[in-house]
């Protein structure tokens, strides 16, 4: 058994060091088929607070790569560290799935109670929390998110944006300090994805919950404090989001895309306009071209 | 040649206490060889409405027409309609199911009744108009990526011939790449092959940048229905409904605001860049 606590990544939400992952394919008699790499030396930090965006085109790993993030999957080499504990230490799985809550991409096949609340209250009730405090949690947590109206309501009857939100709030109850959320948008309406993303933020912003969100949707990283970029397995970028929406052309290459502003702007300046690098919203579009009057 | 909705109304679970109206008194023309973007919020009746020209659905009242025909009449040959209105549902990966993708884009046009090779050049002409590389024909479409997945489910209603392809939300999930592959698959099927597409979006961007038309649903009533310049110029009201336009209509409307000499009917980039190119002076 490893030890639990190592003394060198204390204050990382997550640290991974060399991960590597393969996924085995067997045939029928059990036999080898073939090791896909899915993730291929990862060293990868969070910091407690931080909002992080990962960005990589399908089949790029990050799935794969945050089910590390609590626990889903194992490394093949190298470690995973959540708060400080090995994520292959048994002693601690629960405390890192609760530490670390994560929300996927189809609402539909998250939410299991008959009811709201219900739904919001299944995590901290079988963390053994006293009833009365898991009212608590369930009033705090939808109240957190915006659907505290809804509490009493079927999820059946909720827009898909609305259900995310009640994933959200279940997560919320069991008090995380981190959230990762795997592309939570994508199946979303305009709205659904706004009130997704606010509260995402709001979390970050006012409860300090650390925000891993994996998402196709370049718009939605712009106020991510850094973004990962991911490529066969591998973090191929690392930065602020105006240091990575800077590289149009790299960015294409790795199948993905820049929000339609920067690449306004970025088509501008190839026409011969005199804009900075990276712009990222409209303000500072509108305000760049001014100068250019 | 065109799909007539009239006045079509559709109410989920009519006649007991959960009574819910989907469609209210739904009217419009689909001419042959139109690129249609619908559009709406979840639960706006996008779905509901797709589902009823393909016959899937029947109006609580109205009628729907294709081709000068009423589809719902006893006598119609549905069957024959499903295969000149193709659907493409959300997440249309879901719906493969063969051991091979060659047998999978078969399996349409073989229950049509053709022989087999008809329906095996029909499914090899198929999979070739979706751009699936040769060497994937006859492997698992469970081991393909999210994108050539999707491109396969696609053939398989390819095959069929449809005169009217409808989809569904074709590049959720998918990643920006992927999603420009599909919109540009789906634009040559227009161009090329003339078919009359309708898609439904979520993404203002590529509705723009893609459709002639734009029908927009909200609460089962159609709100807006024209090119997508004009529905766009109702930017404020779309917001209400739970929709956005583009983000270049947004910065056009920010810019005239700020004195720019600019056009603010622009709903893509290249128009956007046209536009602000001229505002400076610069061409």
């Amino acid at each position: 058994m490893k030890s639990s606590k190592i003394s060198t990544v204390m204050g990382k939400m997550i640290d991974t060091q060399k991960l590597v992952f393969e996924y085995i394919r067997r045939d029928e008699e059990g036999n080898v088929e073939g090791i896909t790499r899915a993730v291929d030396g990862v060293d990868l930090k969070v910091e407690q607070g931080q909002f992080i965006a990962i960005l990589g085109h399908n089949g790029s790993g990050k799935s794969t790569l945050a089910k590390h993030f609590n626990a889903l999957l194992y490394p093949t080499e190298g470690e995973v560290y959540v708060d400080s504990y090995n994520t292959e230490d048994d002693d601690h799985l629960w405390d890192i799935r609760q530490e670390a809550g994560m929300v996927f991409q189809n609402p539909d096949n998250q939410i299991i109670g008959q009811v709201v609340e219900e739904d919001v209250g299944f995590g901290p009730e079988n963390m053994g929390i006293p009833t009365e405090e898991i009212w608590e949690r369930v009033d705090e947590a939808l109240k957190a998110v915006r659907m505290d109206k809804y509490r009493k309501a079927s999820p059946n009857h909720l827009s898909g944006g609305q259900k995310q939100r009640v994933s959200i709030a279940g997560v919320i109850a069991m008090h995380p300090k981190c959230i990762i959320m795997d592309e939570p948008t994508a199946m979303l309406d305009p709205n659904g994805r706004r009130e997704v993303i606010r509260a995402a933020r709001a979390l970050n912003q006012v409860e300090g919950i650390t925000i891993i969100l994996i998402t196709h949707y370049m718009e939605e990283v712009v106020d991510a404090d850094k973004v990962f970029v991911m490529d066969k397995g591998s973090v191929v970028m690392e930065g602020t989001p105006r240091e990575i929406f800077a590289q149009v052309d790299k960015l294409k290459e790795l199948r993905l895309g820049v929000p339609q502003v920067t690449l306004l702007a970025h088509e501008l300046r190839q026409a011969g306009v005199p804009l900075p690098d990276a712009i990222l919203t409209r303000k500072e579009l509108v305000e760049a071209l001014k100068k250019c009057r | 040649m065109s799909i007539i909705v009239n006045h079509v109304n559709h109410i989920y679970d009519e006649d007991t206490a959960m009574a819910s109206p989907a469609l209210i008194d739904v009217n419009l023309k689909i001419p042959d060889g139109q690129f249609i973007g619908l559009i709406g919020h979840t639960g706006s009746g996008k779905s509901t409405l797709i589902q009823h020209l393909n016959g899937l659905l029947k109006p609580s009242s109205g009628e729907i027409f294709f081709n000068n025909e009423d589809i719902n009449d006893p006598s119609y040959n549905k069957k024959n309609l499903r295969a000149r209105v193709g659907l493409v549902f959300q997440y249309p990966e879901h719906q493969l199911f063969e051991t091979d993708c060659f047998k999978d884009v078969c399996f349409g046009p073989k229950n049509l009744g053709l022989t087999q090779r008809d329906y095996e050049l029909r499914a090899y002409e198929a999979l070739k108009e979706v751009g699936l590389e040769d060497e994937y024909f006859y492997q698992s479409p469970f081991d393909l990526s999210g994108g050539q997945k999707r491109r396969v489910a696609i053939a398989g209603v390819l095959a069929m011939k449809p005169e009217v392809m409808i989809l569904d939300e074709p590049t959720a999930g998918l990643d920006p790449k992927g999603r420009e592959d599909i919109l540009n698959l789906i634009s040559d099927l227009h161009s090329k092959l003339g078919m009359t597409i309708i898609l439904v979006s979520h993404s203002m961007e590529d509705v723009a940048d893609y459709v002639d038309r734009i029908i927009v649903m909200n609460k089962g009533r159609v709100e807006f229905d024209g090119e997508p310049k004009e529905v766009f110029r109702h930017y404020k009201e779309l917001e209400e409904i739970g929709l956005a336009a583009p983000q270049v209509t947004y910065c056009m409307q920010e810019l005239k605001a700020e004195g720019f000499d600019v056009d603010t009917d622009v709903t893509t980039l290249q128009e956007a860049k046209q536009e602000i190119l001229k505002a400076l002076g610069r061409c």
